[in-house]
């Protein structure tokens, strides 16, 4: 569903991705994992265009969208959870969604009222601003406002980070819901207990370079490449 | 000095306020939105005078003209705006401020040079129908009739403009692309759309201001230079981007003219300008919030 090929991006004059390859097939949880600085985000930000590749190729549903403005991925089917959230802080929770909903291609889709099934916190905060949520509202209102545009893919950075222990593990229920449901995700984390709990594979970045790929059992078995590249 | 010729004062003030908040209002929506300080924002405002002079004296019958000349000439100075917007502006969103004041300000040059080609530089005037000249007099005191119907301007736009922006889907997300357009384009929503919709909305409110303004005062070259400074002063005072803080600012101008009429007549002109600095060196922010 998604490839990219020998992605690089750069912000202004310093270089941070260097020929970045991965794929995610349909119906697939794929986790990109690395430290801090490593281009988790970067990746994520250049296959939605927000940072605009430097060099490299990115195809969605076999065509080539390189360089293609955010909005049109978007409408592709390609949906992005930032890791700082980015809600509207002025709007409410009701508006948040709404200017974000779009419906599905196929079927019912997410609605706002499927989503309140898997946040039921936000249908009792519709009429609260965004900014008056906490940490955790707000990124399970940025995941939320994602699903309503019913994308087909889904970046999703970071959703677990500054997280309590008992919501990562909810939260983590809830990509695993998702992705019985049909989506296909892309997921960078830090956290690597938790993203290998609900991944079907893992890339591991460092520098700005894809350093190993595999299975999560192969990850799991392989000591080596976590020390290198994952203990902080 | 009695109190009733203060109070009546007050309410040309008021009356006079109306019309600076509502071209106010156009200028602060698009600083808001935009992030564009429109220098050209008084040019739109004359030329809504001028279109409404020319619809008046096209259409003769003085209620009909008038009625007419508000309905229309807002509508011709949207579609100015929105053609420098698609073909100009468009194009320079990314730039930082300082060149977005010297472009806007090279179209304030080119679109006065446009008024006089077109309307020559004699005074114009329109008359208002009889039902609207004379005073009308309510609890004792005096006001033009005409200024009696801008006072119920103001508040019609103030609710308008937040209909527009709470309960539309459009004015919604031009809220949210006043403070992160990028996250608003990573929905799938064409941001430069909106912000051309959000440009037309602030250019038609200071066509209307024009219209609004021409029955009252004598249209002329150059009557877009006064409003502009006051309008840019208010929105400051107000809060830039803030459709309330345009309504306090203008007020605040409005009145402190009107009074200073009263009290200094010499020296009215300063009072407005007074209020500014005072409120400044209290809030150099603004009196409400500023999304900036
Ligand atoms: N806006 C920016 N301008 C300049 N350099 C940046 C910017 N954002 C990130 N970088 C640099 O790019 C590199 C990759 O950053 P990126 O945010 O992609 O890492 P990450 O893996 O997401 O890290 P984290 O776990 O901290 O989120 C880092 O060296 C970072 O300092
Ligand atoms: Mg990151």
């Amino acid at each position: 569903m998604l490839e990219v090929e020998g992605l690089h991006a750069r912000y202004g004059q310093s270089h941070v991705l260097f020929d970045v390859s991965l794929r995610v097939e349909r119906g697939e949880v794929v986790c990109l994992l690395g430290r801090n600085g490593a281009g988790k985000s970067t990746t994520l930000k250049s296959i939605i265009g927000v940072v605009p590749p430097a060099a490299g190729r990115v195809r969605f549903k076999g065509e080539d969208v390189t360089g293609r403005e955010p909005f049109l991925l978007a409408r592709l089917g390609i949906g992005y959870v930032p890791d700082d959230r980015r809600i509207f802080a002025d709007l409410t929770v009701a508006e948040n969604l709404d200017i974000a909903a779009r419906p599905a291609a196929g079927g019912e889709g997410w609605t706002r009222e499927r989503v309140f099934g898997l946040f039921p916190v936000l249908r009792e905060k519709l009429g609260h601003k965004g900014g008056h949520l906490s940490g955790g509202e707000q990124k399970m209102l940025a995941l939320a406002r994602a699903l309503v545009g019913n994308p087909e893919l889904l970046l999703l950075d970071e959703p677990l980070e500054g997280l309590a222990p008992l919501l990562v593990r909810a939260l983590a229920g809830q990509i695993l819901r998702l992705k019985a449901a049909g989506l296909t995700v892309l997921l960078a984390e830090q956290n690597v207990g938790a993203a290998l709990g609900v991944a079907d594979r893992a890339y591991v970045i460092d520098d700005g370079r894809i350093r190993y790929h595999g299975t999560v059992a192969d990850l799991k078995a392989n000591d080596e490449v976590r020390r290198r590249y994952l203990l902080v | 000095m009695d109190l009733s010729a203060l109070a009546s004062q007050l309410l040309v003030g008021l009356s006079r306020a109306m019309i600076l908040f509502i071209v106010s209002a156009g200028l602060s929506f698009v600083l808001g939105v935009l992030r564009v300080p429109n220098v050209f924002h008084g040019s739109l405002y004359m030329i809504g005078a001028f279109v409404a002079f020319t619809i008046a004296a096209w259409a003769g019958e003085p209620a009909l003209g008038l009625a007419l000349a508000i309905a229309a000439a807002p509508l011709v100075v949207a579609l100015v705006g929105l053609v420098v917007e698609r073909t100009l502006l468009s194009h320079l969103y990314q730039r930082e401020h300082l060149m977005l004041i010297l472009f806007t300000f090279g179209v304030m040059l080119i679109l006065n040079d446009v008024v006089k080609l077109v309307w020559g530089a004699d005074y114009r005037s329109i008359l208002p129908p009889a039902a609207l000249q004379g005073m009308a007099s309510a609890f004792g005191l005096a006001l033009p009739r005409y200024n009696a119907l801008l006072l119920g301007a103001g508040p019609v736009v103030a609710v308008a403009m937040w209909l527009f922006t709470h309960r539309t889907r459009v004015g919604t997300i031009a809220r949210a692309a006043a403070v992160d357009r990028e996250m608003v384009g990573v929905l799938g929503i064409d941001v430069s759309r909106v912000f051309a919709l959000a440009f037309v909305v602030g250019c038609y409110l200071a066509g209307l201001g024009g219209a609004l303004v021409a029955p009252t005062t004598s249209i002329s070259l150059g009557m877009d230079h006064t409003i502009i400074i006051e309008a840019f002063l208010i929105v400051t005072i107000g809060g830039l981007g803030n459709i309330w803080g345009a309504l306090v600012g203008s007020l605040l101008f409005g009145v402190t003219q009107s009074v200073g009429l009263l009290v200094w007549p010499q020296f009215a002109v300063v009072f407005p300008y007074l209020a500014t600095v005072i409120v400044l060196l209290a809030r150099p922010t603004g009196l409400l919030r500023s999304v900036w």
